[in-house]
C-alpha cells in the first residue's frame, strides 16, 4: 500500500501534487484525518483552522491546474502561534492573547501564502516562547510522540511534535534561545534557526528582539532548504532584516563533504551531557569524518556564561516587550478594576503565567537603574565575547558540530519546578542566537529507551548553505530521519 | 542674601514630516479619534518600527543650525513606563547616543548685550497619544485613548543651565522658535503644543558655583506663561531658601489660571524609565555625505536675513527684528518689496496695520492683503493718487473683500484732487465760513490751523491731495 499522503515530506508531496497525481485538498484531508486521529493525545495544535485550510487547498489546485504552482503550492503546514495570521486568532500559548485577532499577517505568513502553502492551525507553544518542555503553556502541554509522557520541548513544541507526528508536512517555528532546534532534538525531526536579519520578524510576536528568528522545522533537510528559501529575504517591514540576496537553499544540498573543516568545541562535551547523546554525537563526526570532512578540535571558551547572559539579555527585552499588554487596546482586561493601576496590575496579574512573571521580573531588575551597568550592560559586553569566540573559530573551521540538547526528552513535570534545571536544556543552542549565527538540528539517533537525539550543525553568519550542505550530506547516509513514532 | 537663578531648558518640537516617525500613518493634527493610526503606531502584536529618514534629516537641520556635533553612531532607546496613552508600553526615544550635542544659540538680549546659551544635545523621540477623560463635556467613570498623535515626530533640544532670567528664558524660546520656523521643521504653535517647554530651575547664592537642588516645571504653553511661571517659582524658591527651608527636588505644573505652581511628583515617586538600546531598530550612522548634503540645503537663518534686510533694503535694525521673527512675514516683506521697491514704506505697513489686522492668529500668510495689493497700494500713494488717509481705508476694505487696491480706488471714486483750482476753492469756502478762526489766526492764534484743515479735507471729502491743501491753506491765511 502507498504511503500515507500525511507521512510525506514537501518534496515527496509537492511532486505528486505538482504532477496532479493528488490534489491538494486530498492532501489537506489526509492530514486532518491524521489530526483527528493522533492530536487528543498529542495535543500540538491550540487552533486547528480546517476550514481555511480547505478554501486555501481549493485555491492551490486551481492554481496548480493554471500551471501556476510551486514547491509549497497544496501544501498543508502547521504555524507556531506566535505568528499573527490574519483573521486567525493568534495566542502566543497566553491567556492575555486569548481572543487576540491580528489584522495583519506576519511577513512569512504572507511570504507562504503568495507560494499557495495551506494552514492547518496555530501550533502550541510555551506561553510567549518562555520555556523549554512546552509545559508553560496557557492551553496545556504537549506530550512527544515517541513517548507521550515526556516533553516534546519548547518552545515550539507543538511545531516539532505536530511535524513528528504527521500532523502537518512541515511547520514554523521560532528560535530564541533554542526554540526551534531543541524540540526538533527532542522530537527527531529537522529543525533550522537562520541567521539573525536572514528572515523577516514582522509579525513575530515579540520575545526577545535582538535573539527571535523564525525558521523550519520539517521531516527532513530539503524540506527546510526548500521552506527556508521561500520565507527568507529582506522585508522593508522590519529594519534588523538583513538587505542581502535569499538564495535557493535546495541548490546547496550535495551529496559530499570532501574538505569541509568541522569544528568540535570542547566546551560543549562536558560533565552532564547524557553519555547515550554523546555516543550518538561522536559516531556521527566520525561518519562525517569517513566521508571526507576534516576534524578540527576548536575552542569557544565564554560558553560557560552564555545560559547567564540569555538569562539577562533575553527577560530585559522581554519585560520591555511584553509592556504592551495592558489590558488597554486589545488582550485580556481584568474584570471591574477600581483604578487605572489594578487594571494594570489585576490584568497582568491574571493573563500571564508564572514563567512569564518571573522573566519578566528578571528583566526588569536587570535593566532598573543601579543594576543595569552590573547585568545587562556586562552582559552584552560578555555576549560580544561569545560572538567573538565563533568568530575566532570559524578562522579555522567552516562549521561547528555539538549536540543539540545535552539529553534526550525528559518526563513531562521533572523539570517544571526547578526552572534552573529548564533553563539548562538549552546550554548548547544559546550561544547560537546570542551570535546571531545559524544553526540546524537534525536527528542522529536514539537513545537506549527510543528517544530521538539530535545533532547541531553551527555555521558562519549567512552560511545556511553550508549548513543545509553537510547536514544534507549526513542525513543521506543515516537511516534515522525516516524513522516514524508510533504513538502507541 | 543674595541669589542667583539657574535655568536650563527642554523644548519639545513636533516635527513636520508629513508621516510618523516609525510608521506612514498622517502626522496630521486632529481627526477622528483612532483613525491615523496602525497596527505599527498602535503598539499591536509583532509590529516592529522602521526609522522615517526625514525625521533624521530634519533633527539634523536643526543641530547644524545651532553649531551642534553630529554624532556619526546614533542609537534609539527604549523609555519604559506604563501609561494608557503609550500603547508599547515604552517611548521610543534616545538616550546614551543622542543625534547632536554641544551646539549653542546668541541670544541678543537689550541693549545689544549678546548672550551664548549653551545647547546639551538634541535627540528625536516619539509622541504619546492623548487621554479623554470627559465625551462631549461629561465626565464619566471610564477614560479614552485617541492614538492619532502617537508616533508624531519630537525633537527634544535640551539647554545648559547658562540661562539666568525669565526674560532670557523667553528670549531663547523665541530665538530657538524663529529657527525651527525658518528651516520649516515645526510650526512653532505653543498653543497646539507643537512647540512645547519644560524648565529647569534652581537658585544659588550669587558667586557660589555650585548649583542647588533644582525643579521641574511643566506645562506652561505660551511665552507669557513660561515667564510669569518661571517667576513664580523664583520666588517661591527664594522665599524657602530666605526661611531656611530646604528645597526638594521635584516635577511642579504650572496653574495658569491661579498662576502658580503646585507639586505632581516628588523625586521620590520619579520613574525608573529602565532605559536601553531598543534592539528593533538598527543603529543609524550618519556620514559625511549626508552632514554635507543637509548643510549645503540649510535656508537663510533670521539672524542673517535680519542683517541682510538692514544692508540690501536700508531698513532701520528694530524694523529688521520684527520683520524676521517668522519667515512668513519676511517672505512677505521681501514679495512686496519685489513689487514696489520701497522698503521703509512697506516694512511701515506691516509693523502697523497688518500686525494689528493679525492680531492673534498671525497667519500672514493667508493674510486677504497679499504682497501683490500691499505693494499695488503704496504705489498708489506715491504716484498720487491716493493720499496715506484715504489709503487706510482702502487697506481696511482690501482686508475685508480681497479686492485690488486700483479697483477699489475706481469704484468709489477715492482719487485724489490735486487740481488746485478746486483745491482753491474749497478753502475759500471754508475761510468764507469762518470768518472768526481767520481772524484768530492772522492774530497769532497758530493753533485754529489744524481745525481749518479738518474742515477742508472734510468739505473735500478726504480726497483732496493733503501736501497741495496745506500750502494753499497757509497762502490765503497769510492773505
Amino acid at each position: 500500500m502507498a504511503r500515507e499522503l500525511y507521512s510525506l515530506t514537501i518534496h515527496e508531496l509537492s511532486a505528486l501534487l505538482l504532477a496532479r497525481t493528488v490534489s491538494a485538498v486530498e492532501a489537506l484531508e489526509s492530514v486532518i484525518s491524521r489530526i483527528e486521529a493522533v492530536d487528543g493525545r498529542v495535543h500540538a495544535y491550540i487552533s486547528p483552522t480546517f476550514d481555511f485550510a480547505r478554501s486555501q487547498a481549493q485555491a492551490a489546485d486551481q492554481r496548480i491546474a493554471r500551471g501556476d504552482g510551486g514547491p509549497l503550492t497544496g501544501v498543508p503546514l502547521a504555524i507556531k502561534d506566535i505568528l499573527c495570521t490574519e483573521g486567525i486568532r493568534t495566542t502566543c500559548g497566553s491567556r492575555i492573547l486569548e481572543n487576540f485577532v491580528p489584522p495583519y499577517d506576519a511577513t512569512v505568513i504572507g511570504k507562504l501564502k503568495a507560494g499557495g502553502a495551506v494552514f492547518t492551525g496555530k501550533t502550541s507553544m510555551d506561553e510567549f516562547a518562555m520555556g523549554s518542555s512546552n509545559e508553560t503553556a496557557y492551553f496545556g502541554a504537549v506530550h512527544n510522540p515517541w513517548d507521550l509522557d515526556r516533553v516534546p520541548g519548547g518552545s515550539s513544541g507543538g511545531s516539532a511534535a505536530a511535524v513528528a507526528a504527521d500532523e502537518c508536512i512541515a511547520a514554523l517555528g521560532t528560535d530564541t534561545g533554542g526554540s526551534i532546534r531543541q524540540p526538533a532534538s527532542l522530537c527527531g525531526v529537522v529543525g533550522l534557526k537562520p541567521t539573525y536579519g536572514r528572515v523577516s520578524r514582522f509579525g513575530l510576536i515579540a520575545f526577545a528582539s535582538s535573539l527571535d528568528q523564525i525558521g523550519p522545522i520539517t521531516k527532513d533537510v530539503e524540506d527546510a532548504a526548500i521552506l527556508l528559501s521561500c520565507i527568507s529575504g529582506h522585508d522593508s517591514k522590519d529594519s534588523t532584516s538583513i538587505k542581502r540576496h535569499a538564495p535557493d537553499y535546495t541548490r546547496a544540498l550535495k551529496k559530499d563533504v570532501n574538505g569541509l573543516r568541522l569544528g568540535i568545541p570542547k566546551e560543549y562535551f562536558i560533565e552532564g551531557l547524557d553519555p547515550q547523546v554523546e555516543k550518538a554525537v561522536r559516531e556521527a563526526i566520525d561518519l562525517l569524518k569517513a566521508q571526507g570532512a576534516e576534524i578540527v578540535p576548536v575552542s569557544l571558551p565564554h560558553t560557560e556564561y552564555a545560559v547567564a547572559v540569555y538569562y539577562l539579555i533575553a527577560p530585559a527585552e522581554a519585560c520591555s516587550n511584553l509592556a504592551r499588554y495592558d489590558g488597554v487596546k486589545y488582550g485580556y482586561r481584568c474584570s471591574q478594576p477600581g483604578n487605572l493601576r489594578e487594571m494594570y496590575e489585576q490584568s497582568r496579574s491574571e493573563g500571564f503565567g508564572p514563567e512569564v512573571k518571573r522573566r519578566i521580573m528578571l528583566g526588569t531588575y536587570a535593566l532598573s537603574a543601579g543594576y543595569y551597568d552590573a547585568y545587562y550592560k556586562k552582559a552584552s559586553q560578555v555576549r560580544t565575547l561569545i560572538r567573538r569566540d565563533f568568530m575566532e573559530a570559524f578562522k579555522t573551521c567552516d562549521l561547528i558540530v555539538t549536540p543539540t540538547a545535552p539529553a534526550p526528552a525528559f518526563k513531562l513535570g521533572e523539570k517544571l519546578s526547578d526552572p534552573l534545571s529548564m533553563y539548562l536544556s538549552d546550554i548548547f543552542t544559546i550561544p547560537t542566537n546570542l551570535a546571531g549565527l545559524p544553526g540546524i538540528s537534525l536527528p542522529c539517533g536514539f537513545s537506549e529507551g527510543g528517544l530521538p537525539i539530535g545533532l547541531q550543525i553551527i555555521g558562519n553568519l549567512f552560511a545556511e548553505e553550508q549548513v543545509l550542505h553537510c547536514a544534507y550530506c549526513y542525513e543521506q547516509s543515516t537511516p534515522w530521519h525516516r524513522r516514524k513514532p508510533s504513538l502507541a | 542674601m543674595d541669589f542667583e537663578p539657574v535655568i536650563g531648558l527642554e523644548v519639545h518640537a513636533q516635527m513636520l514630516t508629513d508621516t510618523k516617525i516609525f510608521c506612514n500613518c498622517s502626522t496630521q493634527f486632529g481627526g477622528e479619534p483612532n483613525t491615523r493610526t496602525c497596527p505599527v503606531c498602535l503598539g499591536m502584536p509583532g509590529v516592529l518600527p522602521v526609522a522615517n529618514r526625514r525625521v533624521v534629516e530634519f533633527v539634523l537641520k536643526t543641530a547644524l543650525a545651532t553649531g551642534c556635533t553630529i554624532q556619526k553612531y546614533n542609537q534609539f532607546a527604549r523609555k519604559n513606563y506604563f501609561y494608557p496613552d503609550l500603547p508599547k508600553g515604552y517611548q521610543i526615544s534616545q538616550f546614551e547616543l543622542p543625534i547632536a550635542t554641544a551646539g549653542y544659540l546668541d541670544l541678543e538680549l537689550e541693549g545689544a548685550v549678546k548672550k551664548r546659551i549653551g545647547i546639551t544635545r538634541i535627540h528625536m523621540e516619539e509622541d504619546a497619544g492623548k487621554l479623554m477623560h470627559e465625551i462631549n463635556g461629561i465626565a464619566g467613570d471610564s477614560s479614552f485613548v485617541d492614538l492619532n498623535r502617537t508616533g508624531v515626530p519630537l525633537m527634544e533640544i535640551v539647554s545648559e543651565p547658562d540661562i539666568r532670567s525669565p526674560r532670557e528664558a523667553v528670549e531663547y524660546l523665541k530665538t530657538m522658535r524663529s529657527i525651527v520656523q525658518y528651516l520649516e521643521v515645526c510650526d512653532g504653535n505653543m498653543e497646539q503644543g507643537s512647540f512645547r517647554c519644560d524648565a529647569n530651575i534652581s537658585l544659588r547664592p550669587k558667586g557660589r558655583e555650585k548649583f542647588g537642588t533644582k525643579v521641574e516645571l511643566k506645562n506652561m504653553n505660551s511665552f507669557r506663561h513660561v515667564e510669569k511661571a518661571i517667576e513664580f517659582e523664583i520666588e517661591r524658591q527664594r522665599d524657602m531658601l530666605e526661611d531656611g527651608i530646604e528645597i526638594m527636588q521635584e516635577t511642579r505644573l504650572w496653574d495658569e489660571k491661579r498662576e502658580e505652581t503646585f507639586s505632581m511628583r516628588s523625586k521620590e515617586e520619579a520613574h525608573d524609565y529602565r532605559y536601553f538600546p531598543d534592539p528593533d531598530l538598527v543603529p543609524l550612522v550618519i556620514d559625511e555625505d549626508w552632514i554635507a548634503a543637509v548643510r549645503a540645503g540649510l535656508p537663510e537663518l533670521p539672524r542673517q536675513r535680519r542683517q541682510r534686510f538692514i544692508d540690501e533694503y536700508g531698513i532701520p535694525g528694530y524694523d529688521a527684528d520684527v520683520l524676521t521673527v517668522t519667515k512668513q512675514v519676511a517672505d512677505y516683506f521681501e514679495a512686496a518689496v519685489k513689487l514696489h521697491n520701497q522698503p521703509k514704506a512697506v516694512s511701515n505697513w506691516i509693523m502697523g496695520d497688518i500686525m494689528r489686522s493679525l492680531a492673534d492668529s498671525r497667519d500672514i500668510a493667508s493674510f486677504a492683503v497679499t504682497p501683490v495689493h500691499l505693494a499695488g497700494m503704496i504705489a498708489l500713494i506715491d504716484k498720487g493718487t491716493i493720499s496715506g488717509k484715504i489709503a487706510k481705508k482702502v487697506f481696511e476694505q482690501m482686508a475685508e473683500t480681497g479686492k485690488m487696491p486700483e479697483s477699489i480706488v475706481h469704484e468709489q471714486g477715492l482719487v485724489q484732487v490735486s487740481d488746485s483750482g478746486e483745491l482753491e476753492k474749497a478753502v475759500q469756502a471754508v475761510l468764507d465760513a469762518n470768518p472768526q478762526m481767520v481772524e484768530d489766526f492772522r492774530s497769532g492764534k497758530d493753533k485754529v490751523f489744524g481745525f481749518l484743515m479738518g474742515q477742508v479735507m472734510k468739505s473735500t471729502k478726504g480726497k483732496g491731495n493733503p501736501q497741495l491743501l496745506n500750502d494753499i491753506l497757509r497762502k490765503q491765511l497769510a492773505g
